[in-house]
C-alpha cells in the first residue's frame, strides 16, 4: 500500500493496513452507508441493475481468484453458475428446503463440480486447460438442455423467492438487502485471501509454477483448491440469480456468458479485487444501457435492420474487448492507480 | 563443523533416452560445509541439483537427506523437509513485490488456510505479522530494504539474484542449492553475493552445496569441490587438492600429451 505523504508506519500491523487513514475509513463507512441507503431513493429499474451488478461480481470475483490470481483460464464460470442455480432450485421446489440451506447447497455442488473439471489442470496448462474448462461450458449447458429431470429442458423453471421471518423477498429492495451484503462479502474475503498465505500461493503458481514448487507448494491441490473456491462463488452467484430473477433458463448459462465474464475481468484488470468491481460495473452498465438504447437506434437508422439492432450490445462488447486490449491491457483497475498516484502528489509533478 | 553427513548421494545415474547424464555419481556433503559442484559445461551439475530436488527420478542410486531416503519424496515435499533452492536463471514470481516473493518462501513454515486468510483479522493476520519479522531480517541481511514494495519484474538482473537468494533463505532452509549464484555478475556484484553466502554458512549454519563457474571464488569460499565431466565425477576434495588433480586440469584445458 503506498500512504499518503507524511504517513509513517511504525508497526507491520499498519503497514500490511488496507484502510489506514481518517480520510479512507471515512470514505469506506459512508460509502458503506450510502451503498445500504441506495433502494430508498433511486428507482426500481436502476436497482434492478445494481442488484444484477452485485450478483455477477461475487462470480467475478471468483474467476479472478482462479483466472486472475492462480493464472488458469476458464472458459465455463457460466456453467458453474448454472450448477448452483439448479442444484439451490431443484432442493428448493423437491425438498422444500429454505433459501437460506439451498443456497450454501447450491455453492458447494457447484464449488464440487469445479473441483472436478479442475483435475486436467493436473497435466494441462494454458490454452490447453482453457479448452478442457469449455468442455465443462458444454457438457453441463447439455445436460440442462437434455435432462429434464433437472429443470425444464430449454424451458424456464420458476424458482420461488425467498423468505426472511414469514416474509417473502420479492421485491426489488428486498433482494437488494440479500445480494448486496453477499457481493460486498464475496469482495472483502477475495482481497484478503489474495493478501495472506493461500492467496500468495496463488499468486506464486500463477508466476512460475516450478519455483513454487521447489519452495513447497503443493501446486497441483493450490490450483484444485482455486477452482473450487471460484465455482463456489459462481455457485453462489448463480443461486442468487435465480432467486433473484425468479426463473432459471440454460440460455442465461452459455459460452458467451463465460466469455462475458472474462472479458469483464480484463476491462477491469486481470488479478486485482477492485478491478473486478470496476469492470464488472462497468460492463453490465454498458451492456444495460446498449439493451435500452437499441429501440432508439432502430428508429434512428432503420437501415441497419433488425439483426444488428439485436446483436448490438454483443458487438459493443466485442468493440470494448479489442479497444481495452489495444489501450489499457491492464484494465480500470490500472487506471485507478494512475489516478490515485497522481492524486497523492498533487499539486506536484513528483 | 560437525561431521555428520547432510546430504547424501549414492551412486546415482541418470539417463535421458541414450543419453548418459549422470553415471555412478556419489556425494557426500557434511553438516555446515559449503561443498561445490564444478565441471565443464554440460557435465551434469545442474541434473544433480534437479536429482536432489526431485524434478528428475535417477535412474539408479538414492538420496538421502539427514539420513532419510528421499528418492521417492514429491518435490514440494523436500521444501518442508528444508532443501532450498536458487535457480541458474532467476525463477521469481514476477508480478509479486520483493517482500511478497520472500513471504511466498515462508509458505512452508507457515499453518492457516483459506478460511482463516479470507477472514484476515485474528490469525492470519498475527501469522503474517509473525513471519514478516522474519523476513524482515532476511531484508536487512541483504540489504535490500529501498526495493521492499518494487514489483521484482521491475529489477535489473543483479537485484533479482539477490531477491531469489533472499527467497532461499526466507524458507529457513537447512541444505541451500545454490546454482551459478554468481552468473552473469559484474566484480563487485560477485563479492557481495560471496560475502553473503559465506555469512549465511558461518551466521546461519546453513549446510550449501553451490554449482558455481567462477573459479576465484569457488577455490576461496568452498571448504570441498566435487569436479563432474561428462556426467562422471572426476574428483573430489579440498581447493588444494582439486586444483592440483590432473584429470581435472585435463578435463578444463583439454589434453596436451605430455604436458
Amino acid at each position: 500500500m503506498d500512504r499518503p505523504c507524511g504517513v509513517l508506519c511504525n508497526s507491520y500491523a499498519k503497514d500490511m493496513a488496507i484502510v489506514s487513514t481518517r480520510l479512507q475509513w471515512g470514505l469506506l463507512v459512508g460509502g458503506l452507508i450510502l451503498l445500504f441507503c441506495s433502494p430508498l431513493f433511486i428507482n426500481l429499474q436502476l436497482l434492478s441493475i445494481i442488484n444484477l451488478m452485485a450478483i455477477t461480481l461475487i462470480a467475478i470475483q471468483g474467476l479472478n481468484i482462479l483466472t486472475g490470481y492462480t493464472g488458469q483460464i476458464s472458459l465455463g464460470q457460466a456453467a458453474f453458475m448454472a450448477v448452483g442455480g439448479y442444484t439451490s432450485s431443484i432442493l428448493a421446489t423437491r425438498f422444500g428446503l429454505s433459501f437460506w440451506v439451498t443456497l450454501p447447497c447450491g455453492a458447494l455442488s457447484a464449488g464440487l463440480v469445479g473441483v472436478l473439471f479442475g483435475l486436467p489442470s493436473l497435466r494441462v496448462k494454458g490454452f490447453y486447460l482453457a479448452m478442457s474448462t469449455l468442455a465443462a461450458q458444454f457438457i453441463i449447458y447439455w445436460v440442462l438442455m437434455h435432462t429434464p429431470q433437472l429443470g425444464a429442458g430449454p424451458d424456464a423453471v420458476q424458482v420461488s423467492a425467498p423468505e426472511l421471518g414469514g416474509l417473502k423477498l420479492t421485491s426489488q429492495q428486498n433482494m437488494f438487502y440479500v445480494i448486496m451484503p453477499l457481493a460486498v462479502l464475496a469482495t472483502f474475503l477475495t482481497k484478503n485471501l489474495v493478501r495472506t498465505r493461500v492467496g500468495r500461493a496463488f499468486i506464486a503458481t500463477r508466476d512460475n509454477d516450478l519455483a513454487a514448487e521447489v519452495m513447497g507448494i503443493n501446486v497441483f491441490s493450490y490450483k484444485l483448491l482455486a477452482f473450487f473456491i471460484c465455482s463456489l462463488f459462481a455457485g453462489a452467484a448463480g443461486a442468487l440469480y435465480g432467486a433473484w430473477a425468479r426463473a432459471l433458463r440454460p440460455d442465461y448459462f452459455t459460452l458467451m456468458q463465460s466469455i462475458m465474464y472474462l472479458g469483464m475481468l480484463v476491462v477491469g484488470g486481470i488479478g486485482s479485487t477492485a478491478g473486478a468491481v470496476f469492470g464488472t460495473i462497468f460492463m453490465v452498465g454498458l451492456d444495460q444501457l446498449v439493451t435500452a438504447l437499441a429501440p432508439a437506434l432502430i428508429s434512428i437508422a432503420p437501415q441497419l435492420g433488425l439483426g444488428v439492432t439485436a446483436s448490438i450490445s454483443k458487438i459493443v462488447f466485442g468493440l470494448v474487448m479489442v479497444l481495452f486490449l489495444r489501450f489499457e491491457p491492464r484494465g480500470l483497475a490500472h487506471r485507478w492507480e494512475l489516478f490515485k498516484a497522481s492524486y497523492r502528489l498533487w499539486p506536484f509533478a513528483y | 563443523m560437525k561431521d555428520e553427513t547432510k546430504l547424501k548421494l549414492e551412486h546415482i545415474s541418470l539417463s535421458f533416452g541414450e543419453q548418459r547424464v549422470l553415471q555412478d555419481v556419489s556425494i557426500q556433503v557434511k553438516e555446515g560445509e559449503l561443498f561445490a559442484l564444478i565441471g565443464p559445461n554440460g557435465a551434469g551439475k545442474t541434473c544433480i541439483l534437479n536429482c536432489i530436488n526431485g524434478f528428475y527420478q535417477p535412474d539408479q542410486g538414492d538420496i538421502f537427506f539427514e539420513g532419510r531416503n528421499i528418492n521417492k519424496v514429491k518435490p514440494y515435499k523436500r521444501a518442508q523437509l528444508g532443501i532450498s533452492r536458487v535457480f541458474q536463471n532467476v525463477e521469481l514470481y514476477t508480478g509479486m513485490t520483493v517482500l511478497d516473493n520472500l513471504m511466498v518462501a515462508r509458505h512452508v513454515l507457515m499453518k492457516k488456510g483459506a478460511i482463516a486468510g479470507a477472514i484476515y483479522f485474528g490469525p492470519a493476520h498475527d501469522e503474517d505479522i509473525e513471519h514478516r519479522k522474519v523476513v524482515e531480517d532476511i531484508i536487512d541481511f541483504l540489504e535490500l530494504e529501498p526495493i521492499r514494495k518494487s514489483k521484482v519484474g521491475m529489477l535489473p538482473y543483479g537485484m533479482r539474484k539477490r531477491v531469489e537468494l533472499g527467497r532461499a533463505l526466507a524458507l529457513a532452509p537447512r541444505l541451500l542449492l545454490l546454482d551459478e549464484p554468481l552468473a552473469g555478475m559484474n566484480l563487485e556484484e560477485k563479492e557481495d553475493i560471496a560475502r553473503f553466502i559465506l555469512d549465511m554458512q558461518e551466521e546461519r549454519g546453513i549446510t550449501i552445496l553451490m554449482v558455481e563457474h567462477d573459479m576465484g571464488l569457488v577455490m576461496d569460499i568452498s571448504d570441498r569441490i566435487a569436479v563432474l565431466d561428462f556426467g562422471n565425477k572426476i574428483a573430489e576434495g579440498t581447493p588444494g587438492e582439486v586444483s592440483t588433480n590432473e584429470q581435472v586440469i585435463k578435463a578444463y584445458l583439454g589434453a596436451k600429451s605430455g604436458a
